[in-house]
């Protein structure tokens, strides 16, 4: 463990993003603290801009809300986002690659042609049918997102499996006569998820920038303080108070940054034979 | 050689069965059908028999299973259906909006890959120099920027600031340009849309072509090459690029659905008519025939792309033709 983190504190842009990432936490906790309001309700005079009034250091948007406030509170919003949906991808991705990986065959080519048509349709074309069909509740968007993020991991365990399946260990179990659930979860599956955890890192990334696409397309649960939302809002007033669309960029690019820096410091100090690329 | 991409393309013949099949389900339980929205468009109004009438014209009081079958029959035909929005076929309306959409995405593709492979090369000969610095933190950033916004802060600076370029549209309407004006009015148009929807795919293309060149300065022929006395340029360029640029082709085929997705962000910020403007409308219209009708188009796009990068491969890499007795 000591070992691991040293090899990761090696990297800097990995001890860069390790912070941000922390930064963004310390935004998400704080936010009920520092902004105790509703982020969405109305806080003052519409379109000052940033450090045009101490109360409001970030400006407040069109409708007259506290941009910081937003900011603060979306990122809480963001990180429960990428986490749930993260979560959902991972699961499906794991039963799915686990068994067809572990059984082969008939099963492995049925699970696998699913696996090609959800990575055949574009992912965002998929997001939009299934939130024009189910609506766009928070709920809703975080299934939908998870919903089209599988394939990947789903591949990803199929490989690990197909590798461990014939080991010794694999066989003793066979041996001892334990069920195929059994073999496939408590087994080969803590062997196989290293990969498929630092890939997870990828899967949130883009989870976040596929809700923020989502919101700004008001397509988005809009009682939801998002930073997508605000991008959208801001647009309306672009070529002046274009600062209410930069700051939530800003936060978005922020986050994503971290999440994938932080993966590719875990991957790296996992492989220790690809570091220096 | 047209075998292994001939194979593939069978291939994905279930894949887009599937699709097809899954699409047409989930559309199903979507509120509202063709009728509703057709009646909802001529001022409601609760006349049942209509209504009935209607639904049997467009085969709706069938089973699941039996409008199902219609459904991939009239496909195979390549009758899309018809869009009650626009008022015309499925088909018609999606052959409008298609080249815009393929206007940007070779553009965006040809941007990334040229400057992916350029900055990839850049950044892999002076591995952990400056530049090298430089252009993967660059990478970075980039990856990371939603392209939304990326788009609306270049619309700020290069439209509204510097007015070099226009914020939006296909080209300028009343000014009446026709030959090469029309052509550099429409190409102006496509600038900030290339670079916005292409940043990413640059991020993503300099770090798979700088880790794939690392990969292959080690090998031995290019220690042959150099043995050989040949000056670093050629070894680059005739030797190591050829086979450093394989895992960016594989990469083009597994990301052209991505593209496609992102084009209906970055079309509705510059609003370009092309697809996925289009398919951003039928969402907020409603409109479900058509909705469906650019799934079953970007897919057969999508499953075009891969066939077209199974056949470059192959001329890329001879072996792969050799290994299926091509």
């Amino acid at each position: 463990m000591i070992r691991f983190l040293r090899d990761y504190a090696r990297s800097p842009s990995a001890v860069v993003g390790l912070l941000l990432l922390l930064l963004v936490i310390g935004m998400a906790v704080s936010a009920d603290w520092l902004f105790p309001n509703d982020p969405l309700s109305l806080a003052g005079r519409p379109l000052q801009w940033p450090g045009a009034n101490p109360r409001f250091w970030l400006g407040t948007d069109n409708s007259g809300r506290d941009i910081a406030a937003q900011i603060f509170h979306g990122a809480r919003v963001a990180l429960l986002i990428g986490l749930v949906a993260t979560s959902i991808a991972v699961v499906i991705g794991i039963v799915i690659g686990a068994v067809a990986g572990f059984y082969g065959g008939w099963v492995d080519d049925v699970l696998m042609r699913v696996t090609e048509a959800f990575q055949t349709l574009p992912n965002f074309l998929l997001l939009l049918v299934l939130v024009s069909v189910f609506g766009s509740e928070i709920a809703t968007v975080v299934v939908a997102i998870g919903m089209v993020s599988w394939p990947a991991p789903a591949r990803l365990t199929r490989a690990e499996f197909l590798s461990l399946r014939s080991r010794e260990f694999v066989e003793a179990c066979r041996t001892l006569g334990m069920r195929d659930a059994q073999i496939i979860f408590r087994e080969i599956l803590p062997n196989a998820l290293p990969p498929v955890i630092v890939y997870a890192s990828v899967v949130m990334a883009v989870a976040i920038l596929l809700e923020s696409a989502l919101a700004f397309l008001r397509l988005s649960d809009p009682n939801v303080s998002s930073w997508g939302n605000l991008i959208g809002l801001g647009r309306d007033v672009l070529r002046v108070q274009w600062y209410v669309s930069a700051i939530p960029g800003v936060a978005i690019l922020i986050t994503v940054l971290a999440v994938s820096l932080v993966g590719q410091g875990l991957n790296d100090a996992l492989n220790p034979r690809l570091r220096g690329r | 050689m047209l075998t292994l991409a001939g194979r593939r393309l069978a291939a994905s013949i279930p894949s887009l069965l599937i699709i097809l099949v899954g699409m047409f389900l989930l559309l199903q339980l979507a509120p509202g059908d063709t009728v509703d929205a057709l009646m909802a468009q001529m001022g409601g109004g609760g006349d049942a028999q209509l209504t009935a009438e209607l639904r049997a014209f467009y085969g709706l009081d069938l089973s699941v299973p039996a409008r199902l079958l219609n459904y991939l029959w009239r496909l195979v035909q390549l009758d899309l259906g018809f869009s009650s929005i626009y008022g015309k076929p499925v088909a018609t309306v999606i052959l409008e909006r298609l080249p815009a959409t393929l206007c940007l995405m070779t553009a965006s593709l040809s941007f990334a890959f040229f400057f992916g492979l350029l900055f990839g090369v850049i950044a892999a000969r002076r591995v952990n120099g400056w530049q090298d610095t430089v252009i993967s933190t660059l990478g970075l950033v980039f990856y990371a920027t939603p392209s939304f916004w990326f788009g609306l802060m270049a619309i700020v600076l290069f439209s509204v600031h510097l007015q070099w370029l226009p914020a939006g549209g296909m080209e300028s309407i009343g000014e009446g340009f026709t030959g090469i004006h029309r052509v550099l009015d429409i190409a102006s148009h496509f600038v900030l849309p290339t670079l916005t929807l292409g940043l990413i795919f640059l991020a993503i293309y300099l770090r798979i072509m700088r880790a794939s060149m690392l990969e292959v300065l080690t090998l031995d022929f290019v220690r042959t090459a150099r043995a050989k006395g040949l000056d670093e340029t050629r070894v680059i360029t005739r030797h190591v690029l050829r086979n450093a640029m394989l895992p960016m082709v594989t990469l083009i085929g597994l990301q052209a659905g991505t593209m496609l997705g992102g084009s209906v962000v970055v079309e509705s910020v510059f609003s370009l008519p092309g697809l996925g403007r289009l398919a951003y409308e039928a969402v907020v219209q409603r409109d479900l025939n058509t909705l469906l009708g650019i799934v079953f188009i970007s897919a057969l796009l999508v499953i075009l792309v891969n066939f077209c990068v199974d056949l470059l491969y192959a001329r890329l890499d001879p072996r792969i033709a050799k290994e299926t007795g091509g």
